[in-house]
This record gives structure tokens, sequence and C-alpha cells, in this order.
């Protein structure tokens, strides 16, 4: 078998009470999962399970508590540079043009400038945003800023993608021209995917594997499911397939116990 | 007729020429009073004064000047050395307050240790430091320049300090995951960010250089406008005392100017309000 490009194994994450009166938090525990080179996964669970902290776990920019995760078979120690990070909300420095914001990694890696340039322009075009180079973030509309954002991960050309929910802020219809797009640049690359949200919908029509993780505290992978639509896929249409809908019915079936167990704490809490 | 004299929008302009206008109207009215003329001074002569101050010319004897009025042009010695003190203030107390902002916003337990003190040093009335800067730099331009310093470094302190701690942590971990270094970060995230901050405190500080610089100049000089009014004080010389408080007023603003053109040079990438309707 092959090796796996991301591998968490036995995650356990314990936050630190705020006073000592409050109980040590424990976000995620015993999560294990792979994500296969090539591979789109998707993490699904109710709001607030700690799916983020799995993310950050990936990304190297949280150490878990217990358990260790692996990049291409090699076990992860401080940040994981061999992935890129779209994050859920904006990570765009206003203070730069949308192409210097694409340029920005290829900078810290201290790429050859001409080459940086070329190869940002590049990228710009592929998401679509050529001839808006000068432009800052607060003149691009949120489906822009997207793109400046993908653009600005995939240039480095990571082996691995994460995912937070991006889309997550966008309207319905940018929203699913986004994941198109990100589909198609996808194909054309196959990198590993991970890819957090907390919509079903978008999982299904995406991913290759659909993970359920269990209400908080102590989030842990309840069900797994294999997403075998035909690929390439349209997301807008391939949610009228037969077999979309049978395969939602049954990640709903295992999900909705969950999502009303979130919800019910989270009212417990307020 | 009302219609087109009541203040709005069109008519501003008009407005605060008008109440400029009648402020020295009234002014020159009073002082017709020789009596009170004495403590409010009379507009045209605060005029003649600035006159002579920046002019060689010499008006012939007329109404407003019996004796006639000679153009002296003898103030820019000491504007200059005002106006140095203020920039050399401003200049190093803002570096300073960079520099120092920066640090314990980065070093949190540096911070904690020093929080006190700097509360209290925040809290003194600086100023008094004057006599203090006068012992240790001489009557020159340094012990004025110090006491700006103190004024200035404060705001520009507090204003980086506050601006470098709340850098959006999204942005931070995106920085990371895009390779960038501890260097890289101070360069890219932490100072761009703190930008706005220190420009914001910029506007207030120059006016304190200023405040500085003159009150310094006040309590002991040989040169600067701060000297000047000082010994016009002496000789209850009201005239010269407005004339300096004028051109004091004239160069801060000159000066808040400056600032604001290199923050709208600096700053192209923040939305204007108007822009953001716009789009």
């Amino acid at each position: 078998m092959e090796t796996p490009a991301l591998e968490l194994c036995n995650i356990r994450c314990t936050f630190r009470p705020r006073s000592p009166l409050e109980a040590a938090y424990t976000a995620v525990a015993d999560t294990s999962l792979q994500v296969q080179p090539g591979e789109f996964v998707s993490v699904v669970g109710p709001t607030g399970c700690g799916k983020s902290t799995l993310l950050n776990v990936a990304a190297g920019l949280l150490t878990p508590s217990q358990g260790e995760v692996r990049v291409f078979g090699q076990v992860l120690q401080g940040i994981n540079a061999r992935a890129g990070y779209m994050f859920q909300t904006e990570a765009l420095m206003p203070w730069r043009s949308a192409l210097d914001n694409v340029l920005l990694g290829l900078q810290y890696h201290h790429t050859e400038p001409q080459q940086a340039q070329a190869m940002a322009l590049d990228w710009m075009s592929r998401v679509g945003l050529a001839g808006f180079e000068d432009r800052y973030p607060h003149q691009l509309s949120g489906g822009m800023r997207k793109r400046v954002a993908l653009a600005q991960t995939l240039v480095l050309d990571p082996d691995i993608i994460l995912m937070d929910e991006p889309f997550s802020a966008l309207d319905i219809q940018t929203r699913q021209l986004m994941e198109t797009e990100v589909l198609d640049l996808w194909a054309r690359q196959k990198k590993a995917v991970l890819f957090i949200t907390h919509d079903l919908d978008e999982a299904i029509a995406m991913s290759d594997r659909v993970i359920v993780l269990s209400a908080g505290p102590a989030t842990h992978p309840m069900g797994e499911f294999t997403i075998d639509l035909p690929r390439p896929r349209h997301v807008a249409e391939v949610r009228t397939q037969a077999r979309f809908n049978e395969l939602h019915g049954q990640i709903w079936e295992l999900l909705r116990d969950e999502v009303l167990k979130g919800y019910a704490q989270q009212l417990r809490k307020a | 007729m009302w219609s087109t004299i009541k203040p709005q929008e069109s008519n501003l302009r008009w407005w605060q020429v008008g109440l400029l206008v009648a402020f020295l109207g009234l002014w020159q009215w009073a002082s017709w009073d020789p009596k009170l003329a004495f403590f409010l001074g009379n507009p045209v002569q605060v005029v003649g004064r600035v006159w002579s101050w920046f002019l060689p010319v010499d008006i012939a004897p007329n109404v407003f000047f019996p004796d006639g009025l000679k153009g002296r042009a003898d103030i820019y010695i000491h504007l200059g050395v005002t106006l140095l003190e203020t920039v050399l203030a401003f200049g190093l107390g803002t570096l300073m307050g960079l520099v120092c902002g920066l640090w314990l916003a980065l070093s949190p337990l540096t911070s904690a240790i020093l929080d006190p003190y700097i509360k209290a040093a925040n809290a003194m009335p600086r100023v008094i430091l004057a006599p203090i800067f006068a012992m240790w730099f001489g009557l020159g331009i340094w012990s004025k320049v110090a006491l700006a310093v103190t004024l200035v470094f404060f705001i520009v302190f507090f204003n980086v300090y506050q601006g470098v701690r709340e850098v959006s942590p999204v942005l931070l971990a995106n920085a990371r995951m895009l390779g960038a270094q501890q260097k890289q970060l101070l360069r890219t995230v932490y100072l761009p960010s703190a930008t706005s901050w220190v420009f914001s405190s910029l506007h207030t500080s120059v006016g304190l250089a200023f405040v500085g610089a003159v009150v310094g100049e006040y309590l002991g000089s040989a040169r600067g406008v701060g000297y000047l009014i000082q010994q016009a004080e002496g000789t209850f010389d009201v005239n010269t005392v407005f004339a300096g408080i004028t051109v004091l007023t004239a160069f801060a603003l000159l000066l808040d100017g400056a600032v604001g053109r290199l923050e709208r040079h600096l700053m192209v990438w923040q939305p204007r309000s108007a822009e953001n309707e716009r789009l």
C-alpha cells in the first residue's frame, strides 16, 4: 500500500482551562485518519465539534496533546511545509495588492523575483483574475478574494491542501462556481486534499471520501463513506443524481443525531 | 435672502471666513481702549509683528503704524531652531516608540515585567522633566529635543504596542503556512499592520513634538520661537506673544498636513468610505 500523504494517528487535543474552576476541554480525542496522495477527503461534523482543531493539527499550527501526524511517512514537527492552508476567514494582507499577496509565499521561499512574478501572474489568470493584479483586497468581491487566497496557496505547489470551510462566507452561486473551479484545478494536478465543511452537499459533491465526526467534546470520526460518483463532476448538476441522494441519505442518517447533540450542548452552554 | 446665506454645504467656506473676520473685527474694536489693548493686544499690531518677522520690507508711517514698520526678517533663525527641534524630536520619538513597541509586543514576558514602570512613566507629568534635561543637555537644542521625545515616545509606543498585539491571528497563521520565518513575519506582517496605528498616533504626536520644543525653549534657551515669546512676555509685549502663537499654529498645521500627505501616500491600500460605496 502507498504511503499516505497525510496521516493523523490517535490524535487528542486537550485545551488548558482558562480558570482553575473550569475543567480542561478536550476538543478532539482518539482520531485517526488518512489521506492518500491525490485523494480528496472531506470531513463533516456539527458546528463547534473541533473540525478546525483537527485541521490546525494537520497543518502543524497546533501540537496535539497526544498522538502524531505523519506527512508522507515522516513524523511532523513544527509547521507542515508540504501543506497549503486555505482559511475560513480573510487571510489576505490588506496592504498588499492581489498580485503581491500571491507573491507572498514565493518571497518567503526566496524564489528568484522574475520567475516568481511569472508564476504569480500565471496563477492569477488560472483563477480567472487576470487584469485584477493591482487591486487591493478591499477593492475585490468576497469571491475574488477567495480566488486570490486560492492562488496564494496553490502557487507554492503544495503536496497537501488543507481547506477549512473556505467557501462558507460566499453566496450560493459564487460558492458553486468556486467549488467547480477548485475541482477543475484539483483534477489537473491531483493533490491530497483535506476539506473541512459543515455542508454535507458540498462534501459529497467534491470528495472521494467523506468522514463524519461526532459532536464535541472529544470529537472522533464515526463513519466513513466512499463517494463513488463518476468524475469529472459538476457540483450543481451532481446533486440531481439518484446516487447522490442515496449517499446523502446514508450520511445524514449518521450526522443528524450528532448535529442535534451538538445543538443541545450549545444551548446548554448559552 | 436667508435661504442663500443659511449655513449649508455650499457656503461652508464663506461662513468659516466670516467667522474669522467677525472675530478679528470684535478684537480690533475691543482694543481701541488702550487699557484693554494692553491685555488683549491688537490684531493689526500682531499682523505687523508677523510682517516684520518674516519680510525685509519696511512700511512707511500710516494710520495703523504711526511710527512706520521695519521689515527685520529676523525670525528665521528662531523658527529654524524650533522646527529643527520639533522634527528631530518627532523623528527620534517615533523611531524609539516604534522599536520599543515592537519589542515589548513581541516579548510578553518583558512587557509583563516592565508594565508598572511604563504605566508610571506615562502617568508622570513629563513637562517637569524640562529643568532636568536642561541640566543634563545644556541650554542648546538637545534639552528641548529630549523633552519633546518623552512626549512623542509614549503616544507612538502605545499605538504600536496595541497595533502589533491586534494583528489578526489568521494573517499570522497564513504567513507561517506560506513559509514565513520569524524575521519575515516581522517585516511582512507585524510592521505593516502596525503602520496604520502609527499613523493615527503621528497626528497627535507631531503637535506634541511642537509643545515639547516650545515649552523647553520657554523654560530656558537663547533661540527659538518659545524664547521670543518668553522675552516678549517679560516686557508685557502681548502683541508679540500673539504673533508667536499665530506663527506656531500655522507651522504645526503645516507639519500635520505633511504627515497627512505621507499617510495618504503610504496607506493607499486602506478603503476610503466613499470608494467603498461606489464599488
